[in-house]
């Protein structure tokens, strides 16, 4: 039979069910997220310059180089096109201050790659977010370097230092800040529009929500982590960010400054170092954003987001294990 | 039982909390009209092709054998009897492999093409008969579920007494990609599948039936509710396009809102489901006295040249059909019995073709998936939300993949009905599947 002989010329596979597959990928996730950072990092261009490029491009090679290395002296498949490694260098790149020496994006990039990311394992492994521990290692040991913020001022070579919005409003209130901005219209535009000092990629509040809907449009991220973190952080700022009353708070002011929004679409939503679980998901969130208030605050900081995310990232997989899913058919409580 | 029903909706359309959309590909086959092959040289009718006992040769070689003759005896309540397809020659018993990778012994027949029937019991006024005498007649004629998982029917038709069922649905969903099976039967037979539902109905002594159907397929919605315009508590309702809308536990939570509680079954919430096709081999045993000797069975894919739906007698060897819908493209990769979400890779196609086969998919070598080249967890959690049980089946692969399969359990292992839409919609291409298959295999049920 020819239909026979041609079976036995074919080579069958034979493999457990499913035989067909989603064309998602884990490049294509990696890939889509760099895509929605194209906002954030195209302001952070217009709003510092030269330097930004700089930057940018030394811990996105750094980290893609780190990755790359590590894995070629380990032996490894060598997975540096799949777009995690640039995306760590991106985001630690973005969130850094604009006048950083060379040195200090390749050691993040090393930090957040070889010991954050592939000691603990690689992909999908490590506990802590590897961009905020390359960006912990580096505001730990250059405390001076690493807050020391210059003015948005575009291509213009010298650049004044100044100091961050959060930074006025721990040191000098929030009566000092508006009057730098002139009025607090003026105020909520600049942090709006990202007119403002601060890490490359956390100051455009516009350019960040801008990529951030498109994840939530596209599915790759949902809305719980994101709107809780928020919330809760808007939540507390109404009620203990006013002076002396309580629910006199700013939450605007603390929404549209530092890394708060950066951070709840790009770096909490991280799905390795975040809970699965929806209903963990919305804790998570919540964590996130009492733990950022709390820092800024009460902590020695002007700007928590960073702790806050490395903190909640320990709970993840507790927090997972704490809230399982329901089985289909289960009456709630019956023990399964 | 079913006291605090929620149906859940998406938008108009009834369905299931979960689950996934893969291509659904029924173009392929889904105009050609139900067709009989040629003629088989010889059958192979393997003795065990349901759940449950294997059935006893009835036969031995060298036995002249008539169409619709019973070969197989059923051992046990749970087993269904096995018949001659073609009238011919017993030229052996011997193990074959079935499409399922299990072995089984099969009752080997020469066609000598004459189709020469046993008599056959016409009874126009079946309706008369009692409950008892329906399901004697179902049982004699070795009717099995034609989903897939070829449960007895009879078994299924014969609740206990503790468990009163008050609703009976058949499920047309048909929601595997590719299958147009089902979907042709409801095109061209509606009335004949409309009267088995109303055997099913007076041997349960029920009141009330519903046919669910998937959206995608609105002209078979149309003929049906033709059929049962006027009949009494039997309506047909449109469902949301979802794998696995077809699952027993999901359509009975789109069309009634009854959750049927975890490992328990249907009868549970006063439920039984039968296939489409079951209630079309219902009627053709009841009024016909006809066997189940045959079924359609959809031979499609991109490795195939012309894809059919076909009218194939249990036992033709799956090289057969193939070889009828125009053999392989260049392309052929892997072949499939059933629906590629749930079916089974054949290592070779000499395997019969069983009353549990729905489709012969062949897939080409694009769509093969490699399933060794996978890559570790990134706890994204789409294999949560698409996991129609409420199963954390990211979490199941990790342990199993480590070796932790005791672990498993506390994952509720055993509720995985492994319908693959965790490794479906898995960006790390992981066989989580095949990893819960492992850790069953290895755990005892509690």
């Amino acid at each position: 039979m020819e239909t026979k002989e041609k079976a036995e010329g074919l080579r069958l596979i034979v493999s457990v069910s499913p035989h067909i597959r989603s064309e998602e990928s884990v490049s294509r996730i990696m890939w889509t997220v760099n895509l929605a950072l194209l906002p954030a990092t195209f302001m952070s261009v217009y709003f510092f310059g030269l330097r930004a490029v700089y930057v940018l491009s030394l811990s996105i090679l750094s980290a893609v180089f780190f990755e790359w290395a590590f894995q070629r002296l380990t032996n490894r498949t060598v997975t540096t096109s799949d777009g995690s490694a640039f995306l760590t260098g991106l985001l630690l790149g973005l969130n850094l201050p604009s006048g950083v020496p060379f040195y200090l994006p390749l050691i993040g990039s090393f930090v957040a790659i070889v010991i954050t990311k592939h000691l603990f394992g690689g992909l999908g492994y490590n506990i802590f977010n590897p961009a905020l521990i390359g960006r912990a290692f580096l505001l730990l040991t250059w405390p001076r370097i690493m807050t020391t913020w210059l003015e948005p001022a575009g291509f213009t070579v010298d650049a004044k230092t100044t100091a961050t919005p959060l930074g006025i409003l721990k040191e000098e209130g929030i009566g000092k800040l508006i009057e730098v901005f002139g009025d607090k219209t003026n105020l909520y535009i600049h942090l709006f529009t990202g007119q403002r000092a601060g890490s490359l990629g956390e100051t455009s509040v516009i350019a960040i929500l801008l990529g951030g809907l498109f994840l939530l449009w596209r599915g790759y991220i949902t809305w719980h982590i994101p709107l809780s973190f928020l919330g809760s952080a808007a939540l507390m700022a109404w009620i203990f960010g006013g002076k002396g009353a309580l629910f006199t708070g700013d939450p605007l002011i603390h929404l549209m400054s530092g890394g708060i929004m950066l951070g709840a679409f790009f770096m909490a939503t991280d799905y390795v170092t975040s809970p699965m679980v929806r209903t963990a998901q919305i804790i998570f969130g919540i964590g996130c954003g009492f733990l950022t208030m709390l820092i800024r605050l009460k902590g020695g900081y002007p700007e928590g987001v960073m702790f806050a995310i490395l903190i909640m990232n320990c709970f993840a997989p507790l927090l997972d294990r704490g809230f399982k899913t329901k089985v289909f058919g289960a009456r709630k409580g019956q023990k399964r | 039982m079913g006291k605090t029903a929620t149906v859940t909706y998406a938008g108009d359309l009834r369905t299931f909390r979960g689950g996934t959309h893969p291509p659904e590909k029924k173009e392929l086959s889904k105009d050609s009209p139900i067709e009989a092959p040629p003629e088989p040289e010889k059958v192979i009718i393997p003795l065990s092709q349901h759940t449950g006992a294997p059935c006893k040769p009835a036969v031995s070689p060298g036995d002249k054998v008539k169409k619709g003759q019973v070969i197989g005896t059923p051992e046990g309540f749970v087993s269904a009897a096995v018949h001659s397809s073609v009238s011919g020659k017993v030229l052996s018993i011997e193990t074959v492999q079935l499409p399922t990778g299990r072995y089984s012994q099969a009752v080997v027949i020469e066609n000598d093409g004459q189709n020469e029937w046993i008599n056959l019991k016409d009874t126009p006024q079946y309706m008369n008969l009692s409950p008892e005498e329906l399901k004697e007649r179902i049982k004699e004629a070795g009717i099995v579920g034609l989903g897939g998982a070829a449960f007895p029917t009879h078994v299924k038709l014969s609740p206990p007494k503790e468990k009163p069922i008050d609703l009976v649905i058949l499920n047309g969903a048909e929601c595997e990609p590719y299958l147009t099976a089902d979907y042709r039967l409801m095109i061209e037979k509606p009335g004949e599948i409309v009267e088995g539902l109303k055997i099913i109905m007076k041997i349960l002594g029920v009141k009330r039936g519903i046919i669910g159907i998937e959206d995608n397929k609105p002209d078979a919605i149309e003929k049906l509710k033709e059929v049962v315009k006027g009949l009494e508590g039997i309506e047909v309702q449109a469902l949301k396009v979802k794998y696995p809308q077809g699952a027993e536990k999901m359509l009975i939570k789109a069309t009634t809102g009854r959750e049927v509680p975890p490992r328990g079954l249907p009868m549970d919430v006063g439920v039984v489901v039968q296939n489409i096709g079951t209630a079309f081999a219902i009627y053709e045993a009841v009024r016909f006295g006809k066997p189940l000797i045959e079924r359609v069975v959809t031979v499609t894919g991109e490795g195939i040249k012309k894809p059919k739906n076909l009218m194939a007698k249990i036992g033709t060897p799956i090289s057969h059909l193939i070889e009828y819908c125009g053999g392989f493209t260049d392309g052929a990769g892997k072949i499939v019995a059933g629906g590629p979400m749930m079916g089974f890779a054949l290592p070779c196609i000499d395997a019969p073709v069983t009353k549990g086969t729905s489709g012969i998919l062949v897939l080409s070598d694009l769509e093969v998936v490699h399933t060794e080249d996978f890559k570790p967890c990134i706890r994204c959690g789409r294999c949560v939300d698409a996991c129609p049980m409420g199963l954390m089946p990211s979490m199941l692969s990790i342990l199993s993949e480590k070796g932790f399969y005791e672990e498993m359990r506390d994952y509720n292992l055993f509720d995985c009905f492994e319908c693959g839409c965790c490794t479906f919609v898995c960006p790390s291409k992981r066989p989580i599947v095949h990893f819960i298959r492992l850790g069953k295999s290895l755990v005892k049920p509690s």
